[in-house]
């Protein structure tokens, strides 16, 4: 046993290798990023292979082929990442893994790395029928890996890891064995089509075999340790929790002197209803704690109802189901049920302005932002998207009129400039952006016929997560030369016909370009290329 | 093993273990944050504790307001730290210093490089000072950004050189041993002696 202080991101990299993993595919997100990052650093030497693939859904499927080919796989996102991917996924639950299979998904409650939503993700059990594993903590995040290995392989099912920003990246003390040295492993694609496709009316037996493996794995879910019970079994007063909550209700329970039964769900689904049934008996109050969305607390209602329906639940009323718990909140609530005292600290009145993200000093789109908002014509819509030039939505740039997810600023555009051909639409993004799906976008505007003005900020690396690698770079995430594909050659070939290339620093060049562009009938493209000033620095360094 | 005794009176039953040590470290993105978490997490572990810590990545850390916390002693249970309850900050920034101060404790310490990153609709360093100075908390004002960029050419040591000042002082219960073994395993080689000259200078400062 090795006893180090690990990121949450990096345990799971630990329990990963220590179940032998052959093949990590995942898309940069925040806050699962490191997962991929720090993977490709040590996977030479561990025999493993690597890739940031171009989005989460070619990560996953890359990761399905590798798995029918029989070698073990971990895929990482961030919470909005699955979403992209679900459409693999579903039918990923019917025909099952072949080599086991763990997919992280990094929540972020209170939305601190994230702009288009406070996903919970854990939603995705109840669509799929795909096993969820929330872990607390670093240490759990190495050992539910393992499990995730462990079930994905026994029941020839993949398995979610769902992570959250406070799990993701918290240090703490793991203790992990150190993963034995393997051999490099070469798969093989055993012909399989009676698993492996889902054409009907094989698909509905699938369905059929999926629910039958979700009995099972909720049976092996009633025995497995990861599902707990702490403290004083004697009490009326019960708390069921999950993730990084278990942790927060720990603290408080100490802080108030309390010591009252938890019962800690590793499992989010399917859940050890057994085990919930048992706990319930004898009790007058349940206290359940989980951040978002209140999922669990459903399921035990539904529970209660057979078992105990006197039973008062608690949760969605006594919690919040905006931003993340924390210690001070569970005192709040455990203070109000159990009739203890908790005097909450108050803050000294003084408000402060606050320190929003900003461009970093010789950020390339310094020249791109301040420039196109100074000579648009009054009333021109601006559309951002995901990354750093998501930035230019906040001040002292104020400029995007509308923000959603990857690669939306073009697909949204198209249908503002469809509603209303007058309207000047000009749209923001990035080249990781670009890669990851605004090229879908840009496809439909062209076959489409309208003519929005799509900027791609392409500063030659994705940045925002934390200096990822991506198809326009010549470079792999293990340093590999590999094809260096051309933005502009690409949206030639989609039949765009006004492009421009231009290095951003000429502003006056730049503004030329914008307003030649904006007279267009069809969709221009101007690709403002210039090397995030972080990298040229880092570069330069080397 | 040395365990942080703190103010024992707060818990009142007998299986509380005893108070952690809880440390706020903020600034603005890009300014060394989270190096200076992983050095003290990992001084923690040498020293024979419990720790755990909680970070921010992302688009926070683009520039923006940066606030992490570390906890440790005999048994820790949630990183986060809550209002009220820091025994120690340390702020690589002025305005940060005081937007964790204003949620502190009048008992918690804080430890402030003399450096104002400017924003647009920011206070200027003489309000802050102000407010600064009208806080009941034991305050230490230190121009590590300066001394580093003059005796080093570097400003980022600067995390360095505030950790020097505070093991100095007695504000972490962390021995300097277990901080220059913590740099050794933490620092990548080519800065690890700039790192430890930053140490040094703060500590023999004073």
């Amino acid at each position: 046993m090795k006893k180090e202080i690990l990121l949450g991101n990096d345990a799971i990299i630990k329990g990963a290798l220590s179940a032998g993993v052959d093949f990590v595919s995942g898309y940069p997100g925040c806050p699962s990023a490191e997962i991929g990052d720090d993977f490709a650093k040590i996977a030479k030497e561990n025999n493993v292979y690597v890739e940031w693939s171009t989005n989460e859904k070619t990560a996953l499927e890359a990761a399905i082929g590798a798995s029918f080919s029989g070698l073990k796989s971990l895929v990482n996102m961030k919470s909005f990442g699955i979403n992209v991917c679900s459409d693999a996924l579903l039918p990923l639950a019917y025909t099952g893994t072949k080599a086991p299979m763990v997919i992280v998904v990094a929540d972020d409650p209170s939305c601190w790395s994230s702009a288009q939503s406070e996903q919970d993700s854990r939603g995705y059990a109840y669509i799929s029928n795909i096993p969820v594993l929330d872990p607390a903590d670093p240490q759990e995040c190495y050992e539910f890996t393992k499990l995730g290995f462990e079930i994905s392989e026994k029941f020839n099912i993949p398995v979610i890891l769902r992570t959250t920003t406070r799990a993701a990246h918290q240090r703490a003390v793991v203790n992990f064995e150190e993963a034995e040295n393997k051999e490099k492993k070469i798969g093989e694609f055993v012909k399989n089509p009676y698993q492996f496709s889902t054409m009907p009316p094989r698909v509905l037996e699938m369905k059929k075999e999926l629910l039958e493996k979700i009995k099972k794995i909720s049976a092996f879910a009633e025995k497995v340790k990861i599902n707990n019970i702490s403290g004083n079994k004697g009490s009326k007063i019960g708390i069921i929790t999950s993730g990084v909550s278990s942790m927060y209700i720990n603290e408080a329970l100490r802080e108030l002197g309390l010591d009252l039964p938890v019962l800690k769900l590793g499992i989010f689904y399917p859940l050890p209803e057994k085990m919930i049934s048992n706990f319930l008996k004898g009790k007058t109050k349940i206290l359940i704690v989980e951040e978002l969305t209140p999922y669990i607390e459903r399921e035990v209602i539904r529970i209660t109802k057979s078992v105990n329906p006197k039973i008062q639940i608690l949760g969605e009323d006594i919690l919040p189901k905006i931003g993340e718990l924390n210690p001070e909140l569970l005192c709040i609530a455990l203070a109000k049920i159990t009739g203890k005292k908790y005097k909450k600290f108050s803050v000294k009145q003084l408000s402060l302005p606050k320190r929003t993200a900003r461009l970093c000093d010789g950020c390339p789109y310094w020249y791109i932002l301040p420039t196109i908002k100074k000579i648009a014509p009054e009333g021109t819509v601006f559309g951002g998207d995901i990354g750093c030039n998501m930035i230019g939505a906040l001040p002292p740039h104020n400029m995007y009129d509308y923000m959603f997810c990857m690669g939306s600023s073009i697909g949204i555009s198209h249908g503002v400039k469809k509603s209303n051909p007058k309207q000047r639409v000009i749209s923001f993004m990035g080249d990781g952006t670009f890669f990851h799906s605004g090229l879908m976008g840009l496809i439909n505007t062209v076959y489409n016929k309208s003519n929005p003005l799509m900027i791609v900020m392409d500063n030659r690396i994705t940045a925002m997560t934390g200096h990822q690698t991506n198809p326009g770079m010549g470079k792999t995430i293990m340093g590999e030369d590999t094809q260096e594909l051309q933005i502009a050659d690409i949206a030639k070939s989609c039949g765009v016909k006004n492009i421009k290339v231009l290095d951003p620093i000429n502003t006056e060049e730049l503004e030329g370009t914008v307003k030649e562009f904006l007279e267009k009938e069809e969709v221009s493209l101007i690709v403002c290329k210039r090397v995030c000033a972080l990298l040229e620095r880092r570069q330069k360094k080397i | 093993m040395l365990y942080w005794k703190g103010d024992k009176k707060k818990y009142k039953t007998k299986n509380i273990m005893d108070k952690t040590f809880n440390l706020i470290i903020n600034g603005v993105g890009g300014q060394g944050v989270i190096t200076l978490l992983s050095l003290i997490c990992e001084s923690a572990l040498i020293e024979g504790y419990d720790v755990r810590s909680s970070e921010l990545h992302g688009l926070s850390q683009r520039g923006g307001s940066v606030e992490t916390h570390i906890k440790f002693g005999k048994k820790v249970y949630s990183p986060l730290i809550s209002n009220g309850e820091s025994d120690l900050i340390i702020s690589l920034e002025m305005l940060e210093a005081l937007r964790s101060a204003i949620r502190s404790g009048n008992t918690t310490k804080i430890l402030i490089n003399d450096f104002v990153s400017v924003f647009q609709g920011g206070l200027g360093k003489e309000e802050i000072k102000k407010h600064l100075s009208e806080l009941k908390n034991e305050q230490y004002i230190v121009s590590a950004s300066d001394v580093c960029k003059e005796k080093l050419q570097n400003e980022v040591v600067s995390t360095t050189y505030l950790l020097g000042y505070a093991i100095n002082k007695n504000l972490i219960p962390i021995k300097k041993e277990s901080v220059l073994s913590a740099i050794e395993k933490t620092i990548p080689e080519k800065y690890r002696e700039l790192n430890i000259k930053a140490f040094n200078l703060a500590y023999a400062s004073n």
